[in-house]
């Protein structure tokens, strides 16, 4: 797989750490108020750290360049075909700063390997 | 006797148009006592125990494809006891005791062949971590020795002891351990359960769960309705999807895990040997190929295939390992998708959902389960009440602290 890397351009998805869904990056708040935390407060916790969508199709998901820029990536895949859909830095995604649109592939573009080059990329950072 | 030499005679000189289907291809009946989703191995397995240890026949298996064209086919067969946590196990001697009778159970050849299962040791932290495994084996009432070097040389000499990064220091050896032939476990199963009256319906792919009240009271398939008083999901790999029908998240993430296979050698390998400065395995098909694997890809996947980044992993440890493999020629690889939950371990439970229970969760270690995994989760569908070696196996383990997670990771899937 490769994974078009929004500022260095595609890399082999080998240089990459997996982490898993995207989801991860917002962690619930739970105010440190001196006392126990509530049921609810660790069920909300519980259900982050070990629940998942797990979806057979798109899946938004956290990947580190660690033999790279050690930058972290939101990189949007289809499970069933490992096709790229869409990369934005962790950061960007986390900060709001890039609200990238949702591209749709064409139709039939199902191959493991291809790269999306249409994906919404931050314009001058190539 | 089905078959015999005799018969294959008779039936040669009648062009083979006598044999009989092995199992029946009946209609699905409108209500059944219980349903279970999912017509693989451990799915026939718990019907042919639901049927012959807790009498319930009027069961239904329903398979979205056919019987054995998932996991159960896909596996690299290995079996084996060596688990080190006190939830895991008592369960796996438990099915290492059910695998030595199986074929008399089924009165069908599922090649269980115990030649041993060696996990080799390269450190004195590894030798430590070794003895108080096979000490947990031992506990258990499984077999378990320690060897060291020299031992290690007598079973396989072809290994590469002086191997520059990892040295051979000795090994751990179950000689109860062994392979299966995997097939033919899905189609023992099958004709057993389908023996004793269970409904094998396969093509029949089950689209939602009907619910009553806040009951699970059956299913709707492609071919139809079907109403159960209990309703058995057991589809490790697509455990997320189907439980999604029903509104649940589970602790699991589905990642592939591909296997490989050589051309057919002359027997070298004697039963399964494992490396362990990696994450490798091998052993001999008694077709004469090399039958290894290693870690899951490590990402999100339902494709059923890896990518080569993982293989050329798989092959440098396999050269660490056997130098001789290397003149090997590889013949195929595969993948396979998995449930990879979040602590490394197996899901039999109930689900908050009166009716509905559900198996799962078997990472890359369901096939040698099949046996205890069918006992174990008819036991908790008869009688509501877990197995006694499946009590730890909850759905809630980690909302109440009590994970089985045997190598320390935490909530990492993919490092399972």
């Amino acid at each position: 797989m490769i994974i078009d890397h929004p500022l260095l351009g595609p890399r082999d998805a080998a240089e990459f750490v997996y982490l898993g869904d995207a989801s991860l990056m917002d962690r619930p708040e739970v105010p440190a108020t001196g006392e126990p935390p509530t049921a609810g407060e660790i069920r909300t916790m519980h259900d982050h750290v070990h629940l998942r969508d797990n979806p057979a199709g798109e899946h938004r998901e956290l990947w580190f360049h660690e033999q790279g820029d050690r930058s972290w990536l939101v990189v949007t895949r289809d499970t069933l075909t490992h096709r790229m859909i869409r990369t934005e830095l962790a950061r960007d995604v986390a900060s709001g700063a890039v609200d990238v649109p949702v591209h749709d592939a064409a139709p039939g573009d199902t191959a493991s390997s291809a790269i999306d080059h249409d994906s919404n990329r931050p314009e001058p950072t190539r | 006797m089905r078959y015999s030499a005799l018969e294959i005679f008779r039936q040669g000189l009648s062009g083979n148009t006598g044999w009989k289907p092995v199992w029946r291809e009946p209609e699905p009946a409108p209500e059944y006592e219980v349903v279970i989703v999912g017509g693989g191995g451990h799915g026939l397995a718990t019907a042919h125990y639901l049927a012959k240890v807790h009498g319930i026949t009027d069961v239904a298996v329903c398979e979205r494809g056919w019987i054995g064209n998932g996991n159960i086919g896909r596996n690299t067969t290995i079996v084996r006891s060596n688990y080190l946590q006190s939830g895991n196990q008592p369960f796996y001697e438990l099915s290492v005791r059910l695998w030595e009778g199986l074929e008399r159970d089924l009165n069908y050849n599922v090649m269980f062949s115990q030649r041993g299962i060696l996990n080799l040791s390269h450190s004195d932290a590894q030798r430590d971590a070794q003895v108080r495994r096979a000490n947990a084996m031992l506990m258990s009432g499984a077999d378990a020795v320690l060897l060291d070097r020299e031992g290690v040389r007598r079973l396989c000499p072809f290994l590469d002891f002086d191997n520059a990064r990892f040295p051979i220091r000795g090994g751990l050896w179950q000689p109860r351990a062994g392979t299966a032939r995997h097939d033919a476990v899905a189609w023992g199963y099958a004709r057993a359960a389908d023996e004793r009256g269970v409904d094998l319906l396969q093509n029949t792919e089950v689209t939602g769960f009907l619910m009553e009240g806040g009951r699970c009271v059956g299913v709707e398939t492609s071919r139809g309705r079907i109403r159960a008083r209990k309703v058995a999901v057991c589809v490790a790999g697509a455990s997320s999807r189907v439980m999604a029908m029903a509104g649940m998240r589970l602790p699991i993430e589905s990642h592939v895990l591909q296997a490989f296979v050589s051309e057919g050698l002359k027997p070298a390998i004697p039963g399964v040997v494992t490396f362990g400065a990696g994450h490798f395995y091998l052993s001999q098909s008694d077709k004469g190929g090399l039958v290894f694997g290693g870690n899951i890809d490590g990402y999100n996947s339902y494709a059923s295939r890896g990518h080569l980044p993982l293989a050329e992993e798989v092959g440098g440890e396999a050269m660490a390992m056997v130098p001789m493999i290397g003149r090997a020629k590889l013949l195929r690889s595969w993948g396979g998708v998995m449930d990879m939950s979040m602590d490394g371990s197996p899901f039999i439970d109930r689900t908050d959902i009166p009716g509905l229970y559900f198996n799962g969760g078997w990472c890359y270690g369901g096939f040698k389960a099949t046996p205890a995994s069918g006992y174990c989760y008819a036991h908790l569908i008869a009688t509501d009440r877990p197995h006694e070696t499946a009590t730890a196996m909850r759905l809630d383990r980690f909302m109440s602290g009590a994970p089985i997670d045997e190598n320390g990771h935490g909530a990492q899937p993919n490092l399972h």
